[in-house]
């Protein structure tokens, strides 16, 4: 297995006081979150809990309507080029170019990012992953748990230290499942972090934490 | 850096040339609106003369502008625009980058043909080399402004009409500045005021509007 070390060092990741309104909704407020290297956390709760909003707020996606995140001890929006250098988000669009070749989507992702390897990195990976002689395939041919497939396989070669997924098992098969739940124990094992939601079982040894997020409520 | 920005550009390109028909569309559409005007008003060649540099330069607005919707929304739809903004670049260059791809496959292009839509309304040589300097200079102007517009209408229902609603008035300053360059030619004068002006809102454009347009798309995936 090709596994280079990561682009940048693991550090601790912290978020303080989150507040969210969605709508007239409070979501969540006050909510405090820690993650040191090789640790590993579960978001759970139900459908409209906040567990997409909470991630892309985690991402840097979206600004939390109070509270801040730190990475290294730094405000995200602070790092000097962006939570992008610390961290890889996959949400529930899998940001494929239709027109591009399976190969080609990973490549241009991968040359755009600064993470760029050869290709024959992108080829193991795609094999890894179960789409060996996929790869000259433009992506609209493929079925949805294969997009899903080469989703994940980009964000696998971008060799960030935090990896944050929503829903990263949609659409894909238990022998992939498997392959995942391997590589993200690898992840964990050398050192890197996971956030995670899924209505699945998370089977990772190490430190794992869970976090609830309980059903909302109707703000005042 | 440089190697990112390139990638963004190339990807960008070779979208473009999977899908011919959208940055063809574009020229068609230019050439045909120019083409419709001698039918409406009629064959006399100094009526022609007259209201070619306008009709050249309105037309190229309106042809630039179908083709803006498409600049963001495609990344928008399926989750690139949100990997865009996870690029460690700052998302103002990316955006530029982005920026300059849709002139090289929408503006140019129109600047490339206004010598033979020029000819076909009477212009004489002199004039049609001012037109295509001032179209030259002008059509990065249109791309960058409609960028803003762009970004503002993200997942907005009916959004190529307001994004024509919020930028055609921002149009007005380079189409004056265009028709007028060629205008002041045609009576004799020299072009060099008018293409100074453009050259000058081309980097004020240049300058102002990527941060703009960066800020935009960030408020529209929050």
């Amino acid at each position: 297995m090709n596994q280079e070390r990561f682009l940048h060092p693991p550090r601790e990741f912290r978020a303080r006081g989150l507040a969210v309104e969605r709508g007239v909704r409070l979501l969540f407020s006050a909510l405090d979150l820690t993650l040191n290297p090789g640790q590993l956390l579960q978001v759970a709760g139900p459908n409209g809990s906040g567990k997409t909003t909470l991630l892309r707020m985690l991402a840097g996606l979206s600004r939390p309507l109070e509270g801040t995140i730190f990475w290294d001890g730094q405000p995200l929006e602070r790092l000097e080029e962006g939570p992008g250098t610390c961290l890889a988000y996959l949400g529930h669009q899998n940001a494929l170019k239709d027109d591009l070749t399976t190969l080609e989507n990973l490549t241009y992702a991968g040359r755009l990012d600064g993470s760029a390897g050869s290709p024959d990195q992108a080829l193991v990976m795609l094999d890894r992953l179960g789409l060996g002689g996929y790869e000259e395939v433009p992506a609209r041919y493929l079925s949805q748990g294969q997009k899903r497939r080469v989703a994940l396989a980009r964000l696998l070669l971008q060799k960030r230290p935090l990896w944050i997924l929503d829903e990263p098992y949609a659409a894909l098969d238990v022998h992939v499942i498997e392959v995942l739940r391997t590589t993200f124990q690898d992840h964990i094992d050398r050192g890197g972090m996971l956030i995670i939601t899924t209505h699945q079982i998370v089977d990772i040894d190490g430190d794992c934490q869970t976090l609830e997020l309980a059903p909302s409520q109707r703000s005042a | 850096m440089t190697a990112s920005l390139f990638a963004l550009l190339q990807r960008d390109l070779v979208l473009t040339l999977r899908r011919p028909q959208d940055a063809l569309t574009v020229a068609g559409f230019f050439v045909v609106v120019v083409a419709l005007f001698p039918l409406g008003i009629g064959p006399d060649p100094e009526v022609l003369r007259t209201v070619a540099a306008g009709v050249l330069w309105v037309a190229a607005l309106l042809a630039v502008m179908l083709s803006l919707e498409r600049l963001f929304a495609d990344d928008y739809r399926d989750g690139s625009l949100e990997q865009l903004l996870l690029v460690p670049l700052p998302l103002a260059l990316l955006v530029l980058t982005r920026t300059f791809g849709h002139w090289l496959v929408a503006g140019l292009p129109l600047v490339l043909l206004s010598p033979l839509l020029g000819l076909q309304l009477g212009l004489e040589a002199r004039e049609i080399g001012v037109l295509m300097l001032a179209l030259l200079l002008g059509t990065p102007i249109l791309s960058l402004i409609g960028a803003v517009g762009a970004a503002l209408t993200l997942g907005v229902r009916g959004g190529g009409v307001l994004i024509a609603l919020l930028i055609l008035p921002l149009y007005v300053p380079p189409l004056i500045l265009g028709s007028g360059a060629v205008d002041a030619v045609m009576h004799g004068s020299s072009a060099q005021a008018h293409l100074s002006l453009l050259g000058a809102l081309l980097i004020f454009a240049l300058v102002t509007t990527p941060w703009a347009t960066a800020a935009a798309v960030r408020i529209m995936l929050d």
